[in-house]
């Protein structure tokens, strides 16, 4: 019943989000008129492709670093890995501003897994009966490589480009912009390959190599599949925060946490839930767009609040 | 005999507020010294708005960790403030004469602190629970801001870089008479208190044993905090770990829990980091407006390290 | 066959395992005992190359452990520690069907879903098969956990602690179906044992340790003496013979 309510609200969005917009534009059209079309393919089909594939890969992303840190409560957004893939392109284009998206978003990768492994190491060494206190200590590491990022921005002069990428929107994404993100479909494929993996890992340390498990290798391949999530979803959208957070914990609680079959609900979910903070950031101030990650900073905080609170009276 | 180590860091404080007045001073000099004067005194205003209201926090929730930016008081300011020009229209908020504005402000802030505190107080939730949901709740009115501001107009660039970091450059002269009211006002307050306060910082069970009215004394202390918060978010905007660093450094440095101590202590610190941040920015390293980020990076760093520190005993 | 030589272990100059040499056949159920600290977790960890080995060596039926590749290592031996908390939102059915892991790497066959039916029914798990592990109690989620390392397939199964969280049924129930398992699917159980009792009463062999070395090893009636209890625990306790076996009066 969810499962299908959850694929009816996908397909809807989609539909909803192909056909507003600044431009009129209608199925009728689409048929007759070929600068309608034009439209359609130029910027709303790769728009709708592109929030579509955010969501799902951002969600993903915070389903693996869950499992890896094995905390309910962190995310790339709140562990310093899109913070330090920011700083990544930063560099980049400050020091090779000629240098193509795909070396960009290399750097920013590598950029960001160096970010994650360190909060890694930390969160593993701090105590495991404080559940909430390695997403605290993710939040303010995020807001810490932050401040090196405006600091940085401020110097050059570059604070328009930062706000590009630390403030996600989808109004910039037209055909020819937007194509690597097609990346990130090929790392969530890869996370749905190894989802035992995977799992096993969530269950620990321990249990993983009783089971025989190569605990390190899963572990490095898991971080390296949420730092270039991160790193693309950053240097093409630029960050959306909260939706690797709650999609995984809502998705959790109907589906449990096997994740080989939980993977592409996650995935849908993600999308869904980006595409309608899209479509309602383009609805809230028509014809004027608001970001995807300020309507994404209301809606998610909210969810995740609500979380943390039904959470906490349950246990 | 008032303690050394408060007349050291008088001293020090006394010469960066020396240093700012004088240092680089060049053409008009008259002019330029009213212009630092007035910009001196909004700084010491926030410097003493922010190093009251943490300390204080602290004190009642008898909790060396939290401060009222953490818990996103800073930014329930800042949504206030939108949610005020939002229903009241720009027009019609421009139209307002800026005293009754910010009174307007305050007056909403604390009842939005107080609405979102109070609840806090009440049930005893893990303290880090507790931090997670402030720091949350804190990206909330700010998301709501910038939504807010979107809505309000939609073309305004980078609403939220802005209004994410502590601006000390550009500082709001119209509210310099009022916020130094209420900021003396407070801190004497404050200061009155300072033996009630040492009670109060042993936590309630303690503090009721020793005979205080623990319910009027916190709310009392809460309307302090909204109050002072308001005055330095309006002078600057946001200072997510200023009020941490500077009241871990005046722990730090004075080795007390005694208000009577620590209240001037971690106010000179704050005056000595703000006024001597700024003179060093401006004329050295960095430029002038950066010091919000600087403040931010090094207070961010200092709560790591006070989160791991309190986890491994 | 597990041959522990001359292993010893230590954490930051603190003495943990002090030079064990001891072979454990196959077949049986050996019980660990000795008093808080005496290593015996350590050594189990030791063996399932939990964590790595300071000095000597350890052979899993000749493979040497910390050389051997750990997937295979996993096809011989389970290990269930103490510790099991489990924070997954996992049914038991998916939990225990991960003991099939070492085998399938995810890909489970339709042996591997039989075994994991035999081993819900062994451990009378399954009317809670579909229920997510968080919502279990304590003990029906070690239950689980145990069913989980039995159905892992393994010759070897190293259990630490696994009474903890029982009540007296379970704890009764639990030592009983690993006495079926062992005597009619030739498994080896290696169990450290809180009650000592429990060790009299199931324990086909018991190996003592103190302060890191091993004081007694041998049947139950060998090493469950008034001398080698008091060596072991610091006090003298009486026993008793009920049936053959010892009951130690520890309590008194």
């Amino acid at each position: 019943m969810v499962k299908l309510a959850a694929c009816a609200a996908f397909v809807m969005l989609v539909i909803l989000s192909i056909f507003i917009g600044a431009g009129e534009f209608s199925p009728w059209q689409a048929i007759h008129d070929p600068a309608a079309l034009q439209l359609f393919f130029a910027s709303r089909l790769p728009r709708t492709i592109a929030a579509a594939l955010t969501g799902a890969a951002l969600s993903i992303a915070g389903l693996i670093m869950q499992a890896l840190v094995r905390n309910r409560f962190v995310e790339p957004s709140t562990a310093g890995t899109a913070q330090s893939a920011a700083l990544g392109i930063l560099i980049m284009t400050l020091v090779f501003p000629a240098a193509s998206l795909a070396m960009k978003t290399l750097f920013a990768s590598i950029l960001a897994l160096l970010g994650t492994s360190i909060f890694m190491m930390t969160a593993h060494r701090l105590p495991p009966a404080q559940p909430y206190l390695v997403p605290l200590f993710g939040l303010v590491y995020g807001g810490v490589i932050g401040a090196v990022v405006t600091f940085i921005g401020w110097q050059t002069e570059l604070l328009q480009f930062i706000d590009i990428w630390t403030n996600g929107e989808f109004s910039g994404v037209v055909r020819g912009r937007y194509e690597l993100l097609w990346g990130t479909a090929l790392m969530a494929a890869i996370a749905w390959w190894i989802a035992d993996r995977l799992t096993v890992l969530s269950l620990g340390r321990d249990v993983s190599i009783g089971l025989g498990l190569s605990y390190q290798r899963t572990l490095q391949l898991g971080l390296v599949i949420v730092s270039v999530i991160s790193a693309l979803t950053v240097v093409i959208v630029g960050i959306i925060p909260f939706v690797g957070l709650v999609v995984p914990n809502l998705v959790s609680r109907m589906l449990g946490d096997n994740l080989r079959g939980t993977i592409p609900w996650v995935g849908l979910s993600g999308a869904t839930l980006v595409l309608g903070c899209d479509v309602l950031g383009r609805l809230l101030r028509y014809p004027y767009e608001i970001p995807v990650a300020t309507v994404m900073g209301v809606v998610g905080a909210i969810l995740f609040l609500r979380l943390m609170f039904t959470r906490a009276t349950h246990a | 005999m008032p303690d050394r180590r408060l007349i050291i860091l008088a001293a020090i404080a006394l010469a960066a507020v020396i240093a700012f007045m004088t240092v680089d001073l060049r053409g008009n000099v008259a002019f330029v010294l009213h212009l630092r004067g007035l910009k001196l005194l909004a700084l010491l205003q926030v410097a003493v708005a922010i190093a009251m209201s943490t300390v204080l926090f602290q004190t009642v929730t008898a909790n060396r960790i939290l401060t009222p930016s953490i818990m996103g008081l800073d930014a329930l300011y800042l949504f206030g403030q939108t949610a005020l020009v939002f229903t009241l229209g720009s027009l019609g908020y421009a139209s307002l004469d800026g005293g009754l504005k910010f009174a307007a402000e305050v007056l909403l802030m604390i009842a939005l602190a107080m609405g979102l505190l109070w609840p806090l107080l009440r049930t005893r939730m893990d303290m880090n629970l507790m931090l997670l949901m402030g720091v949350t709740l804190g990206l909330l009115f700010r998301s709501l801001s910038a939504l807010l501001s979107r809505l309000l107009d939609p073309n305004a660039f980078s609403v939220v870089q802005m209004a994410s970091f502590a601006n000390f450059n550009t500082l709001r002269a119209d509210l310099t008479i009022l916020g130094t009211i209420a900021t003396l006002g407070a801190a004497l307050l404050c200061w009155r208190a300072r033996h009630t306060l040492d009670i109060v910082g042993l936590g309630r069970e303690t503090a009721i044993g020793l005979g205080i009215h623990w319910t009027r004394t916190a709310t009392g202390m809460l309307l302090l905090v909204a109050i002072l918060v308001a005055v330095s978010t309006a002078l600057v905007g946001p200072v997510a770990f200023f009020g941490l660093l500077v009241a871990a450094l005046a722990e730090r440095l004075m080795q007390t829990q005694r208000h009577a101590l620590l209240l001037p202590a971690a106010a000179l610190v704050a005056i000595i980091v703000l006024v001597g941040g700024q003179t060093l920015l401006q004329h050295g390293l960095g430029g002038a407006s950066t010091l919000g980020v600087v403040i931010e990076f090094a207070g961010g760093l200092v709560f790591l390290a006070l989160l791991i520190l309190r986890s491994r005993t | 066959m597990i041959r522990i030589e001359n292993v010893s272990l230590s954490h930051r100059d603190m003495p943990i395992l002090h030079d064990i040499t001891l072979s454990l056949e196959k077949g049986g159920i050996t019980a660990l005992v000795g008093p808080n600290g005496a290593g015996k977790s350590s050594l189990l960890s030791l063996i399932a190359r939990l964590q790595p080995l300071q000095t000597g060596r350890i052979l899993v039926d000749g493979l040497p452990v910390g050389s051997t590749p750990s997937r295979l290592l996993a096809q011989r031996l389970a290990i269930l520690r103490q510790d099991g908390a489990v924070a997954s939102r996992l049914t038991v059915r998916e939990l225990i069907g991960f003991g099939r892991f070492p085998h399938h790497q995810g890909r489970a066959g339709a042996a591997d879903i039989a075994l994991v039916e035999a081993a819900l029914e062994q451990f009378e798990l399954q009317a809670l098969a579909e229920r997510f592990i968080d919502t279990l109690s304590g003990g029906q989620r070690q239950r689980a956990l145990v069913a989980m390392t039995f159905c892992q397939g393994t010759d070897y199964m190293l259990l630490d602690e696994p009474l903890n969280n029982l009540d007296m049924f379970h704890a009764r129930q639990l030592m009983r179906s690993l006495r079926s398992i062992v005597d009619e699917r030739q498994r080896t159980a290696i169990v450290v044992l809180h009650d000592i009792n429990q060790a009299a009463a199931h324990a086909d062999r018991i190996v003592a340790l103190r302060d890191g070395k091993v004081i007694a090893d041998g049947t139950p009636n060998e090493v469950l003496t008034e001398d080698n209890l008091e060596l072991v625990f610091g006090y003298r306790m009486q026993i008793m013979q009920i049936a053959g076996r010892p009951l130690v009066l520890q309590h008194l």
